[in-house]
């Protein structure tokens, strides 16, 4: 650990400012981002095992974590399924609006989560423009899991194309058309030639969207309705609710348990990342 | 140019899926905004509550946007010009801030600056020393802490793929030849990365504009420490037909702005593409 953050390799030596850019990041990241966390997971700790284990699986909490992380799982899912079609489209194809089309994609991105959330809400409540449609055959879509899914897809799409957009961009169509040249079906291509080369970024992809998703309030609790009966409370509305009560020992448990959950999911698309570069030197 | 089959179906998939989950939420906040006429839409944009809201968005806003391209271009500089350990570790610690829920971001903010926190116990014994009465959250300085949380690794996220790609090689001559690190960073580094660290700053305005979860967990006091989407939130939940159209009408200023953030990465990026 002693070398850690320590400049390393002599050649490098040469160019200044190691110090004071190296110094400044270390200061700043652990004053904003270190520090802060740090603070959840001390109070967190004082916890004992028990006690801990009693609040996580409270049904309340219980249930609000079964619902963000099935939810976000299905979201992710179906971002994989539309990010790939989009980014496909937007790199393989030529069409008229395709540079709208891309610069749309990241509209989630721009927009803020808050203004998402109220307009989705009141596009699929029973009253709104496709809420009113699905209501007529009987199906509620605002105030239910259908609805909180939604929103998260919302959220998560710009995630998907654009972990895909830039691999697909760089694969080489030799393979595509020495494939073809066998005789390969179109299908025969895409699972053996294509796919692999994309999984690893479509993995990467699903792992950011999945995060954002667990993750997400703004855009979420208007839509959710945020019911306990009818299990539609996310993780984070369900910290928020312990905060406002002042419930700290709760809220930082249940943080707790998330942080975990992020870490792994992004420690996974490090690894992921790190196994695709040495792959392709 | 002749479209195949799969072309059509998989453009159409595309084209559908954008209009009905982007475009049509987008324009329904703008007609929504203006279902009670312009009169009620200018009416509801100058009530002291969005007006107190709109000044400290804009405060915290711009203190990220300076921090965050600061350290961002520290934190790049530090880890695309130099070799040392931990280079992975550190940038998915930089990385933090994105894959963690927004409320999670506040409440830490809570147990280290309030009063159970640690630092917020110093900040009181100092409070009680001096007299004063620093509070940081539930009080603006929070608020602006928050905001710089959320945002934190948009200006580095711009900028490392493309000095990561433009290699050492420039400023290891430039060096060689004498130059000081302030010349070369001005004359070689930045004239690189300009197109990238510019819309670094556009997506961290856009971001810190409509930060909500970590501000709505860190502020209770309407017309003082809230933020524009806190307001559209607060004039939402308050469900009356008009407060609701009041809130749409708050939130067509953000969309705007989203639009424009939108155009600028189009640009930004068509620039980008030119120079490289």
């Amino acid at each position: 650990m002693k070398h850690f953050f320590a400049r390393s390799g002599g050649r490098n030596q040469i160019i200044p400012g190691f110090g004071l850019s190296m110094g400044m990041t270390l200061t700043m990241l652990s004053l904003l981002i270190l520090i802060p966390l740090a603070s959840v997971l001390a109070h967190s700790l004082q916890l004992t095992a028990n006690d801990y284990a009693k609040l996580i699986t409270n049904s309340g909490i219980r249930n609000a974590f079964i619902t963000s992380i099935s939810c976000s799982v299905l979201a992710a899912l179906v971002n994989c399924v539309f990010g790939f079609i989009l980014a496909w489209v937007l790199v393989r194809y030529d069409f008229f609006g395709k540079r709208l089309l891309n610069g749309v994609i990241e509209l989630p991105f721009a927009l803020p989560t808050a203004v998402a959330g109220i307009t989705l809400s009141k596009l699929y409540s029973d009253t709104g423009f496709f809420g009113s449609f699905f209501a007529s055959y009987g199906i509620q879509i605002a105030y239910t899991k259908i609805g909180l899914t939604i929103a998260m897809v919302f959220v998560g799409i710009p995630f998907v194309v654009r972990s895909i957009q830039p691999v697909l961009e760089k694969l080489d169509p030799t393979y595509e058309e020495a494939g073809s040249m066998l005789g390969a079906s179109q299908f025969t291509i895409f699972r053996r030639i294509i796919f692999p080369e994309l999984r690893p970024a479509l993995l990467t992809g699903f792992g950011l969207a999945f995060a954002r998703g667990l993750g997400e309030y703004g855009s979420v609790i208007y839509i959710s309705g945020n019911s306990a009966k009818h299990h539609t409370q996310v993780v984070s509305y369900v910290i928020m609710q312990k905060l406002n009560y002042v419930d700290y020992a709760s809220a930082t448990a249940i943080a707790l348990a998330m942080l975990v959950i992020a870490f792994v999911t992004l420690f996974s698309i490090n690894m992921i990342q790190v196994h695709q570069a040495r792959r392709v030197q | 140019m002749k479209h195949s089959k799969t072309e059509i179906a998989l453009l159409t998939i595309s084209v559908v899926f954008i209009v009905v989950m982007l475009i049509v939420p987008l324009v329904s906040v703008l007609t929504n905004s203006l279902a009670e006429g312009w009169d009620f839409y200018v009416q509801a944009l100058t009530t002291p509550y969005v007006l107190s809201a709109l000044r400290l968005t804009l405060i915290a806003t711009v203190a990220a946007v300076i921090v965050n391209t600061i350290v961002g271009l520290g934190a790049a500089w530090a880890i695309s010009k130099f070799d040392f350990r931990g280079k992975h570790f550190l940038t998915t610690l930089i990385d933090i801030p994105f894959s963690i829920s927004p409320v999670i971001a506040g409440l830490a903010f809570i147990m280290t600056f309030g009063r159970m926190g640690w630092i917020g116990q110093w900040i009181e014994v100092l409070n009680d020393y001096w007299g004063t009465d620093i509070q940081i959250v539930f009080a603006v300085p929070g608020v602006i802490l928050a905001t710089i949380f959320v945002t934190f690794p948009f200006v580095f996220r711009e900028i490392i793929p493309v000095l990561s790609t433009n290699g050492r090689d420039e400023e290891e001559a430039a060096a060689l030849m004498g130059a000081s690190g302030w010349t070369i960073f001005f004359r070689i580094t930045l004239p690189q990365i300009k197109w990238a660290l510019l819309y670094g700053i556009v997506l961290c305005t856009a971001r810190a504009l409509g930060e909500f979860g970590a501000v709505s967990a860190l502020s209770k006091l309407r017309g003082e420490t809230f933020t524009l989407p806190l307001e559209i939130d607060a004039l939402y939940q308050s469900g009356s037909a008009d407060a609701i159209t009041a809130a749409f009408a708050v939130s067509s200023l953000l969309v705007l702005l989203a639009i424009i953030v939108l155009l600028l990465r189009t640009f930004l990026e068509a620039k980008a593409d030119k120079t490289s």
